[in-house]
């Protein structure tokens, strides 16, 4: 069924193909053929050798479908990271990757596809591979929907090359993090909406007779990405042939929307689906319980009622009207706790096994996580207050502030779950190697703090200058001088992104290895399989 | 997972919910108090805020939205911010507009306050091509040493930016044009490259002796009445002076070959259209500043 309702794409791709009114078009439609191509025929290889094997059995789990999840998000991950790598060089040394005659090199068109590629591509593919692992996990229940998981894992790495093939050749309808245009917009919706039908499917036939908390938060984020996506999105395509398409929305109604998105891609995608991540991980990897099912409760149900008005808080001192910016910054304010809520619940599951802080990198990795995303939850309310906006705004210090929430706590709570799963999927006793996770862990907590230092210092310190005034009431600073002050600081940032970036490639290395089944023999002593119980006699009562 | 029988954690010893999924269980631990009170403190703060600020939107026929204790405003506290600093600089401000550039430049309270205006101005419109300092790039003269194209006086550099050059919308715009010899077929590409051997020498480069005395004919018929017999330029035309080896477009044979071949007639806009009169008077005592100045 998977396969027919594909071939109806097929042939409109076919037929979008031969009326494209631009080669941009022409590319893409041609592409989309091919991936559709390429799945009929590799649906016909697999049926042919399955044999009398049901593949989809009831009572296993769809695990094939997970691991090409974690090997995907690694792949994107390493992507994404170097991409981030290369823009931090372009910016620090504007003349060295400058190629006049290959538009595609230019900053612009890299930097929306290091920040899809690492957000979307690989933050993405970790929410999918991780949900479905979850969900199959916590209601004892075979994914929902047959072929259908496939499709949505294909179907999003189709998107994925699309629009980054777009960005590369320069199609954008230039909305932040919603870049890709009306055609790929239609088909990640598609996408989607199986997604939301196999995860609620999947549910519905639980065995358990309750539904676990990351569930809420996974459910939370696709419903509400869907939303935010489609509203967006809202666009009339020039014509069916054409790339481009103009918004539905102008001005600074089209700066809101762009924003109650943005900051909602935030809040649903970056938060609330790597919480449900840290609900199922952490109480896992550590062997016990979460630390309060009430709190999980309060601070759920807060994070996704207030989240979802904080966008203003992106339009301070603009054309939005005033009372939509306090509105933005009120909600900010009042959003903290409850972000708060899940890095309390969290750190608070190691209760009575504090000792695999010391003993458990990935354990470390994961708790260094919440660390993160408590500070960038701290950072964020305070940055939503106007007077303070007024002097983060625009600046570096904004970037700074995203990647502390982006490598420190998405990035490390990833990495943590894809340590988890190798070894879980393939059933392997420990990683291939601890001591490479100790390196991976060390490499990437130094190149974050290069990292959101050098951008503090710089963000705050271009911020001052900006509005520095001479006794003659003059600017003291033109533009250029505050950007050529920043310059030692995109250096070190530069590196930060270095670190980051050989640590993940360190993991890659690990991973596949572990996968292979390969241990290290020189394990470090202290090492703890996943299962030990904790020691009795290290605990200590509550209270 | 029965109510009677009471699930406790042993480590912690807190009860726990009796629910379980893939051997995790949930603690009934109570929400924290300084998280709670934290929490309640933030909702309170804000509820003030909205009280003080504009907060609460109109709806349809139901006037505008609420206006806040405070009576703040952005646009208020913009328009004031800006009237102060235009009551700052008025002082001085004024007295520009009337003193003459001489006078500036020998009064020093004057002199100050306009290199302070003329370099934040200089910074915004002029270093982006000119350069910070006005140091100079390919094709964008610079300002910092003494060879000028048009004039390096007080007034000849406000007359050069008030109208620009070559800025075909003001009349009185500095205008000049050289031809584009290969370009228009006025010359032919061996006499081109004679007469640029020519140009070379005439800043003591070395050149083919035999093309450059070919050439210096052709500069005696076709260049000399702009650049000067000797080719010591003619600022009344904005002809560079081709014996100081400073080079606008670049000095290499290929840069000179290409200006000769297709001209080059650079342009600036006319900044009388864009800034005020105090503040090109500033640009020019700036300028005139930065070391070359006559």
């Amino acid at each position: 069924m998977v396969s027919a309702f594909l071939c109806v794409f097929a042939v409109l791709a076919i037929l979008i193909a031969g009326n494209a009114a631009d080669n941009l078009m022409g590319v893409h439609a041609l592409l989309f053929f091919s991936a559709i191509i390429a799945w009929l025929v590799g649906i016909a290889l697999w049926a042919g050798k399955l044999g009398d094997r049901n593949p989809f059995d009831e009572t296993q789990y769809e695990d094939t479908l997970v691991k090409f999840g974690v090997a995907a998000a690694m792949f994107w991950g390493l992507a994404g990271l170097l991409v981030g790598v290369l823009i931090a060089c372009q910016l620090t040394w504007p003349n060295l990757f400058y190629v006049e005659e290959l538009g595609w090199t230019n900053f612009g068109r890299l930097r929306p596809l290091h920040t899809s590629a690492v957000i979307f591509a690989f933050g993405g593919n970790v929410l999918l591979a991780t949900s479905f692992y979850v969900v199959q996990r916590t209601t004892r229940a075979r994914l929902f929907g047959g072929m259908w998981p496939w499709f949505v894992f294909w179907g999003y790495q189709l998107f994925i090359v699309i629009a980054a093939t777009g960005y590369l050749m320069g199609i954008t309808q230039s909305k932040e993090y919603a870049e890709p245009e009306w055609y790929a917009d239609l088909w990640l919706t598609i996408v989607w909406v199986a997604y939301l039908i196999i995860f609620l499917g999947t549910l519905w036939k639980r065995k358990e007779p309750h539904i676990y908390v990351a569930n809420w938060f996974y459910l939370s984020f696709i419903v509400t990405i869907a939303m935010l996506h489609i509203v967006n999105n809202l666009s009339l395509p020039v014509s069916l042939g054409s790339s481009k398409s103009y918004q539905l929305f102008a001005g600074v109604q089209d700066a809101l929307t762009q924003w109650w998105y943005g900051h909602n891609a935030v809040g649903f995608f970056l938060t609330t689906g790597f919480l449900a991540i840290m609900y199922y991980f952490i109480p896992k990897r550590v062997d016990r319980p979460v630390y309060s099912y009430r709190l999980s409760i309060v601070h759920f149900w807060s994070l996704i009622f207030i989240y979802i008005w904080a966008g203003p808080h992106h339009l301070h001192y603009t054309a939005l009207p005033q009372w939509a910016q306090t509105l933005g910054m009120t909600f900010s304010i009042m959003l903290w706790m409850p972000s708060w809520g899940g890095m309390i619940n969290g750190v608070m599951t190691l209760s009575g096994a504090w000792d695999k802080l010391r003993t458990d990198p990935v354990v470390r990795m994961m708790v260094v996580s919440l660390a993160f995303y408590g500070m960038s939850t701290f950072e964020g309310p305070l940055m939503s207050v106007r007077a303070v906006n007024s002097l983060s705004h625009y600046t570096e210090w904004g970037i700074g502030h995203v990647h502390s929430g982006a490598l420190g706590w998405v990035g490390f709570i990833s990495f943590g779950a894809l340590y988890c799963l190798t070894q879980w999927l393939y059933k392997r006793k420990s990683l291939y190697s601890m001591a490479l996770v100790e390196w991976h862990f060390w490499l990437a907590t130094i190149g974050i703090v290069f990292y959101i230092v050098s951008m503090w210092f710089a963000g705050i310190m271009e911020g001052l200058m900006w509005r520095a005034y001479n006794d003659f009431g003059f600017l003291e600073y033109s533009f250029v001088e505050t950007v050529e002050a920043k310059h030692i600081s995109y250096i070190i940032r530069m590196v930060g992104g270095l670190l980051y970036l050989s640590g993940a490639v360190i993991m890659s290395y690990n991973l596949i290895r572990t996968a292979m089944g390969h241990e290290r023999i020189n394990q470090p002593a202290d090492a703890t399989p996943v299962s030990k119980p904790p020691a009795a006699a290290e605990l200590q009562p509550a209270e | 997972m029965s109510e009677h029988h009471k699930d406790i954690d042993q480590p912690t010893g807190v009860e726990t919910t009796g629910h379980e999924w893939d051997g995790i269980k949930e603690l009934n631990n109570p929400l924290p108090r300084w998280w709670l009170y934290i929490w309640y403190g933030t909702i309170a703060f804000s509820i003030g805020y909205m009280v003080v600020m504009p907060a609460i939107p109109a709806l349809p026929g139901l006037g505008t939205n609420t206006r806040g204790l405070a009576g703040q405003s952005d646009r208020i506290a913009v328009a004031e911010q800006v009237e102060s600093l235009r009551a700052q600089r008025s002082a001085s401000g004024s007295a520009l507009l009337t003193a003459s550039l001489e006078e500036i430049e020998t009064d020093r309270e004057l002199q100050q306050f306009a290199m302070a205006s003329g370099e934040s101005a200089f910074g915004d419109n002029c270093a982006t091509c000119h350069g910070a300092g006005g140091r100079g790039a390919k094709g964008y003269p610079t300002l910092a040493d003494d060879a000028w194209l048009w004039s390096g006086t007080l007034e000849g550099i406000q007359y050069t930016l008030q109208h620009g050059i070559r800025h075909e919308e003001d009349p009185e715009t500095r205008f000049s044009l050289m031809p584009a010899f290969g370009r228009d077929r006025l010359l032919e590409r061996q006499q081109i490259d004679d007469v640029v051997n020519h140009v070379l020498s005439l800043s003591g480069r070395e050149v083919d002796e035999a093309a450059s005395s070919r050439g210096a004919d052709i500069f005696a018929a076709q260049c000399a009445s702009c650049h000067g017999a000797n080719g010591t330029g003619d600022r009344t035309v904005g002809a560079p002076n081709l014996t100081d080896d400073i080079w606008v477009f670049g000095g290499e044979y290929r840069d000179v070959y290409n200006t000769v071949y297709n001209a080059r007639n650079a342009h600036m806009p006319a900044w009388g259209e864009r800034l005020d009169e105090a503040t090109i008077k500033s640009l020019a005592v700036y300028v005139h500043s930065l070391g070359g100045g006559e």
